[in-house]
């Protein structure tokens, strides 16, 4: 079987955070309650100046400066949010332009909820194998919306995560993918609205747990492997309980999902929230290493991958750009009021 | 090339002119200017116009012609043309004429400026300034005018050691001036400790380190000197006018605290009229800014470089020091009506050489010289004036 | 007043990724790119060269902007400042990612991806390069 998987990646989560607490002071809940039942304690703000775009940029460039890849041998760039800048005119070119890669390429912007910067790998990687493209940059990235006062401002962050896909020099191969979907109304955004509504404890059994569960399940069974066999597993983290929770009743351990498990420090970044996981698992990862990973969007459907870590990992430069951790850590906390200016709360005509 | 006088002045108020519009304002200086001079319409061979940004400000362009006729020459079909350099729209006019006299061309031209800022609202105003900054590279990534000028005394503090005290200093002496200046638009004094407490602009410079937003008007009748004397007793003659320019954006400079502009067209107009820095008894130059008026006294060659804030911390260029500097109060306390500033600082010098500059007189002024820039430094004109 | 966003769109390579180019015949960089040299000249013509720069420089000056005009208003105070890039040019910039008081000269700072402004809540979203303190 010929080695198709990740070349390279890079991540991006922006300095700035609130904390559940400060959230939770000005909507007169207990804090400390919000965090633990949520199991998320602050959350990764865009600054003013940021957005989808330019958070896909940096995650894209540092996954670029972790290889010598020419940008102008991507031939695909697709790129999942439900945060794109603009209604109508793709991110992707955006990027395509500030990494250089343009102008002999296809790209396409993806909306699938949190699982669209999943489906961008499985494009990149069906292109790939199909030959169309040598490589493929995949990004899931977001800045994500959540109505003031609802429960999901206390989770809803940015950040985002880029995967250049390809078939030389792969360091982490992707053997099976595998995709499970229904039409479940749990969360939506209509068109033309701000923010999200949904299902509320909808969003949980039928929601959340049957996909992941049924995608996690239908992969094991094409990939003919047990939870035991993965070093890593990565579920879509849209709170600090819920992949918690799956990975309990999938029979993997909280050991082997604790390096991915990013969203009880930056909060859930939507169409990044696994694949930012998935990078923080491959700032530490070995030859060897079989990674386990099953996204979810609303909507709703799962993607999941079966993914072992190859030699050339160590071979790739990664030191060239920050790690997850470094960038979870570099942080400067703001008040509810910056934060409400800075994501566009205050602005009236 | 023939000699040039300055035999007629004229200037409005400078300020918040609510109730006055633009065409009021240039045919009120105009008309003061012509009827000191003692000339007639048909006696003005061409009208120079001196407007940084009459499009922006009052959304009109084609002043050359709008200030010839609101003065009632329309059926006299006289040449007017509007010269445009920022900042130093006005000195550019004045140098125009006086170009156009020294050829030959002309015998007497009337020289105006002006600018009407407050017809906009504050942000647009702010907006239209950074029009002098290199909209490409520098505005649009965030830089306002007062930014680029912070920027410079950043780099001055940082290589000479100048103070925030020093740079106030200069706004308590142009107040000092302003407030003996019945033209000016700031009539009050300020202490070093309110300008250092005022709103900050740009950090390290605060709201009393900046000119103000003004509405006003100033227009010179500038004549050849073999024929000034049908006109005046007291001519004032223009001994030299040196120009030079230098890159649009700060970034583009040899040394952020040098104008190398006013550097250029000092040594160009110290060399035409014969004279050395020494030999200067007022100056008017251009400080827009607090620091401003530092570097342009260094780079004038009154002080070594560097020594700027520590000489007007010594009152070297106060009324009475050695080489007194804005004495009509500068753009600081008078009043920055962008393209009229040029053109005013010609009338404070000439008041000056005439011996009309009443409480603001300099004993025995002889030599003056008028310093306009334009942008963060990318024009500079400079004249030399002396009396007869 | 309406700007087309031709005016914009024109200087993306230089604002997304600072591309600026050289002159073959003395070696200078420029930024953003010239059509001669102003050293050269004519000697120039036709040999400037294209070159991506590192991004990668220090603070000459700064200022922190306390009052901005309208399409900044939102951001104040922000800090501005003159960065010398490792090949040469220097280049207007906002200082991001620390706090404005921390930006001081000489500080060593790297560019990064950035919304400069924005035409309004319908117009177009423009990007370019900030810097930040380098990591």
């Amino acid at each position: 079987m010929e080695d198709i998987g990740i070349v390279s990646y890079g991540g991006y989560i922006p300095r700035l955070r609130i904390t559940a607490k400060e959230i939770a002071s000005i909507w007169g809940k207990d804090g400390e309650r919000m965090s633990s039942g949520l199991g998320v304690y602050e959350k990764s703000v865009p600054s003013i100046d940021q957005d989808t775009a330019t958070i896909s940029v940096e995650a894209a460039r540092a996954a670029l400066r972790r290889t010598n890849i020419n940008p102008l041998d991507i031939e695909a760039i697709f790129i999942g949010s439900e945060s794109h800048p603009y209604a109508v005119k793709p991110t992707g070119t955006i990027v395509g332009e500030a990494i250089g890669a343009t102008p002999d390429l296809m790209i396409a912007d993806y909306e699938f909820a949190c699982k669209a910067g999943t489906a961008a790998i499985q494009n990149c990687v069906a292109l790939v194998k199909a030959g169309y493209i040598r490589y493929g940059l995949a990004i899931g990235a977001d800045t994500a919306q959540a109505a003031p006062g609802d429960a999901l401002e206390y989770t809803a962050a940015a950040g985002g995560a880029a995967f250049i896909i390809g078939k030389e020099d792969v360091i982490a191969s992707i053997n099976y993918t595998y995709s499970y979907a229904t039409d479940t109304p749990d969360f939506w955004r209509r068109a033309e609205r701000k923010y999200p509504s949904h299902g509320g404890r909808f969003t949980g059994t039928p929601a959340y747990f049957k996909h992941i569960t049924s995608c996690a399940k239908g992969l094991l069974e094409k990939a003919g492997t047990k939870p035991e066999d993965y070093d890593y597993a990565i579920f879509h983290q849209p709170n600090g309980k819920f992949p918690k929770k799956v990975a309990k009743i999938l029979g993997f351990t909280s050991e082997q999902i604790k390096q991915g498990l990013l969203v009880p420090f930056i909060g859930n970044t939507y169409s990044g929230s696994s694949l930012v996981g998935l990078a923080s698992v491959l700032d530490v990862a070995k030859p060897g290493d079989r990674i386990f990973l099953v996204s979810y969007g609303s909507g709703a459907g799962s993607d999941g991958f079966d993914i072992t870590v190859t030699d050339n990992i160590m071979k790739l430069n990664r030191e060239n750009a920050p790690s997850m951790k470094e960038m979870i850590d570099d942080k400067e906390y703001i008040s509810y009021g910056i934060y409400a200016k800075y994501t566009d709360l205050l602005y009236w005509e | 090339m023939r000699e040039v006088a300055v035999i007629g002045i004229g200037i409005t108020k400078f300020g918040e002119l609510w109730d006055k519009s633009f065409r009021q304002l240039i045919a009120e200086a105009g008309s003061k200017a012509i009827f000191d001079a003692g000339i007639e319409g048909k006696d003005i061979d061409a009208l120079y116009i001196g407007s940084m940004s009459s499009g922006r400000f009052i959304g009109q362009e084609h002043v050359g012609a709008l200030v010839a006729d609101a003065a009632g020459f329309s059926h006299l079909h006289i040449p007017a043309t509007r010269i445009e350099g920022a900042c130093a729209s006005g000195g550019l006019a004045v140098r125009q004429g006086y170009l156009s006299i020294a050829s030959g061309v002309n015998d007497i031209v009337v020289v105006g400026g002006i600018e009407k800022m407050n017809d906009v609202a504050g942000a647009s105003a702010t907006e239209t300034l950074a029009t002098a900054a290199d909209q490409e590279w520098e505005a649009f990534f965030g830089a306002t005018f007062p930014g680029l000028y912070a920027m410079i005394a950043t780099r001055h503090m940082h290589d000479y050691g100048t103070t925030k005290e020093q740079l106030a200093q200069v706004a308590v002496k142009n107040h000092a001036n302003g407030a003996k200046n019945p033209y000016a638009q700031y009539k009050f004094e300020v202490t070093v400790e309110q300008v250092m407490a005022a709103v900050p602009v740009a950090h390290p410079l605060g709201l009393l380190d900046c000119s103000p937003v003004s509405d006003g008007a100033a227009a010179i009748v500038l004549c050849a000197m073999d024929k000034a004397k049908e006109f005046t007793d007291k001519p004032v003659k223009i001994i030299a006018s040196g120009q030079a320019s230098d890159t649009l954006p700060l970034h583009g400079r040899r040394d952020i605290t040098t104008l190398d502009a006013t550097v250029h067209a000092a040594k160009m107009a110290y060399k035409q009229a014969n004279v050395t820095p020494k030999d200067i008894d007022v100056a008017e130059v251009h400080d827009c800014f607090t620091i401003a008026e530092i570097c342009a006294i260094e780079d004038l060659g009154f002080v070594e470089k560097g020594k700027g804030g520590k000489a007007v911390e010594e009152n070297i260029t106060t009324l009475d020091g050695e080489i007194p500097v804005n004495t009509s109060g500068g753009l600081k306390a008078k009043g920055h009506p962008v393209g009229a500033t040029g053109v005013a600082q010609i009338i404070e010098i000439v008041e000056q050489l005439r011996g009309e500059a009443d409480k603001r007189q300099v004993e025995d002024a002889r030599i003056g010289l008028a310093h306009n820039v334009g942008g963060s430094g990318a024009t500079c004109v400079i004249h030399i004036l002396e009396a007869i | 007043m309406k700007e087309s966003v031709a005016r914009f769109w024109r200087e993306i390579p230089q604002r997304y990724n600072i591309i600026g180019n050289k002159c073959t015949v003395c070696g200078r960089v420029f930024f953003p790119p010239r059509e001669s040299c102003p050293y050269c000249r004519r000697k120039s013509l036709g040999k400037m060269q294209k070159i991506q720069l590192s991004g990668k420089g220090k603070i000459v000056t700064y200022t922190i902007i306390h009052s901005a005009t309208e399409d900044f208003e939102d951001q104040v105070p922000y800090p501005i400042a003159i960065v010398e890039l490792d090949e040469g040019p220097r280049i207007t910039a906002q200082i991001v990612d620390c706090k404005p008081e921390d930006v001081k000269i000489d500080m060593r700072v790297e560019s990064t991806f950035r919304k400069i402004r924005q035409d309004g809540s319908t117009g177009a979203i423009y990007y370019g390069y900030k810097f930040r303190p380098m990591r």
